[in-house]
This record gives C-alpha cells, structure tokens and sequence, in this order.
C-alpha cells in the first residue's frame, strides 16, 4: 500500500523538481568522443633521440645553415663568435677558464673511455623492464586465450543440453503413453467384467426359469397319474415283459 | 590561393620578420599562458631527447651547457672586472 502511494508520489515530485540547466549550456559545436580512444595503444618509445653533434649542438642547426653555407658554415660561425667573444672580452680568460678546461679534459676523456660501458649497463637494465613487461602481458594474453578457449567450451557444452532435453521429452511422452494404455486396459477389463456379470445373470435367468418349469411339468404330470392310471399302467409294464421274454427266449 | 592561416596560429619559423612584432604581441601573456608554454617547450625537449629507448649524451649536456652560459651571464657583472683591457 505504501508503495502504492510512493509510486503516484513520484511524477508529482519530478515535475516539482526545476527544470536541467539550459542544455544549451554544452554546446553543439564541441564534439564529443569523435576520434578513438586516445589512451591505447600507446605509441612505441622512438629508438633514437635528436641527433646532437659533439654533445653540444643539435643537428637541425647544421641542417639549417647547410643551404647557404654548406658544411663548414655552422664550424666558421662558430670559430667567428668566439674570436669576437676573446678579442671584445665578453668572455673573460681568467682563473675560472684554467679550472673549465681541466675540468672539461676529464669529464671528456671519462665520457670517451667508460661511455660504452655505462650505456651498455644502462640498455640491461632497459631491457630487464621491458622483459619483465613483456612477460605480464603476454601472460595475461595467454590467461585471457584460455578463458576464451573454456567459454568456447561451455558454450559447445549448452549446445548439447538441446540432445539432454529432447530424450527428457521422449522419457516423458514414454511415460504418458504408458499410463494412457494402463488406463485403456483398465477401462476394459472393467466394461468386460460388467458385460460378463449381465451375461451371467440372463444366463442363470434362463436356466433358472427352465429348471422351474420342468419341475413344474413334472410335479404336474406325477400328480396327474391317479392309482387307476398307475395300475392299468403297471399291468401293461409286466404284458410287455412277459412278451419280451417269450421272444428272447424264443431268440435264444 | 591556399587558405589563409591566421598570424595567431603560425609557427615562430613561418612568421615574416615584418610580422615579427605583431605575432609577439598576440601570444598570450597571462601566467596561464607563460606556465603553457614553459610546459610545452620542457615537453618538447623532454620527448624529442630524454624519452627515448637508448638516449644519448647530448640530453643532458645540452642542459649543462645552458646552464653555464645562463650562469656566466649572470655573473658577467662581477666577471668584468678580470679584464685584461679596459677599451676593446
């Protein structure tokens, strides 16, 4: 009952509520989710970075200047700006510059012997990342093939449930086949033993009425023989006997 | 004719030298647009010389090296007084 009211409550209430914030608020002109997904797959790492020549300087400088002033160019610029920089002083030679250039021999001469070295330990370690990367996912590729592979299974398995329920159906039309001709048999025996009981009885009738009626006829006909008839009748039994006699006598 | 591009939206290399002040003066100067930009250099730098499979020498020692120049400048005040001449 009371969710009866609840639910004629509820359009009241929405209509109660003010209406969403003009929709024109978002406008139609920035288009949503028109390119794919920016997130994956992520594009590989470049191998290489930007070239750079002598650590220093990147190529695109030497690219830039090599249509006006071929190869040597950016070498001339810069051999120009620093005859400039030596000879107006902006940049002064004093005890930093000493301390530089000894500074710069090693750090160039450590960076010549051992650079190999440390980028070869440096890509190791790379590569064990990346192995270990690699493994999770071809992993959870495999456990995901297999699960693929198991609901392939099962769905094959439901196919067969169709051949399951087809032999329930004949087991059970089976079973109401049986049971109908249980029935009919009943049915029949049951008329038979009824009809056979009606025959019995007109039978027992019939057998009855003429046991009934001989009797009678004979109780009748026994009482109709008076002691007169029986004599006369007596007397002609024992003629007939003496005749009989004679006449088998007579045979023999 | 191609389609014209607006002077906002060109690059620093496509712009005329004739333009140049123009094209300074439309750029965006809030500190939304100066922090946009400083992001986007560093990303352009980062990505095209550190975020690399085998990176080389040069992303760091570029950095090192604008950083002793940018620091000589700043000392250029105190350095001055080491030369040798007074009038070059």
């Amino acid at each position: 009952m009371l969710a009866r009211l609840v639910l004629r409550a509820a359009p009241a209430a929405l209509r109660a509520l003010p209406p969403p914030v003009s929709v024109g608020v978002l406008h139609a002109t920035r288009p949503l989710h028109t390119t794919q997904q920016s997130l994956a797959p992520v594009p590989p790492l470049p191998e290489k970075g930007g070239e750079v020549r002598h650590g220093l300087i990147p190529e695109e400088f030497f690219q830039f200047l090599y249509p006006k002033t071929g190869v040597t160019g950016p070498y001339m610029l810069g051999t120009g700006l620093l005859l400039y920089f030596l000879s107006k002083e902006i940049y002064v030679i004093n005890h930093e510059t000493a301390a530089a250039a000894c500074i710069l021999t090693v750090i160039v001469y450590g960076i010549k012997k051992f650079g190999p070295d440390v980028a070869a330990f440096a890509d190791k370690l790379n590569e064990e990342k990346m192995a270990t990367a690699l493994a999770v996912k071809n992993e959870a590729m495999q456990a995901l093939q297999k699960a693929i592979e198991d609901e392939k299974k099962e769905q094959w398995r439901v196919e067969g449930c169709g051949f399951l329920f087809d032999a329930k159906r004949n087991n059970i039309a089976m079973l109401l086949e049986t049971n109908y001709r249980e029935r009919l048999l009943m049915v029949y025996n049951e008329v038979k033993k009824r009809l056979d009981y009606q025959v019995a009885m007109q039978n027992l009738k019939r057998q009855k009425e003429q046991d009934h009626m001989i009797q009678w006829v004979e109780k009748n006909v026994v009482q109709s023989i008076t002691p007169q008839q029986q004599k006369e009748s007596i007397a002609k039994c024992i003629l007939d006997l003496k005749a009989l006699s004679k006449s088998a006598h007579a045979a023999v | 004719l191609p389609a014209a591009v607006l002077l906002k939206d060109t690059k620093l290399m496509d712009v005329k030298l004739g333009q140049l002040g123009s094209w300074l003066a439309m750029r965006d100067f809030t500190p939304g647009g100066i922090l946009g930009a400083m992001r986007r250099g560093y990303d352009r730098y980062y990505n095209k010389y550190i975020n690399v499979r085998k990176g080389g020498l040069g992303g760091i020692s570029m950095v090192l090296a604008g950083y002793v120049v940018l620091s000589y400048i700043w000392s250029y005040s105190h350095v001055k007084h080491d030369r040798r001449r007074k009038y070059h």
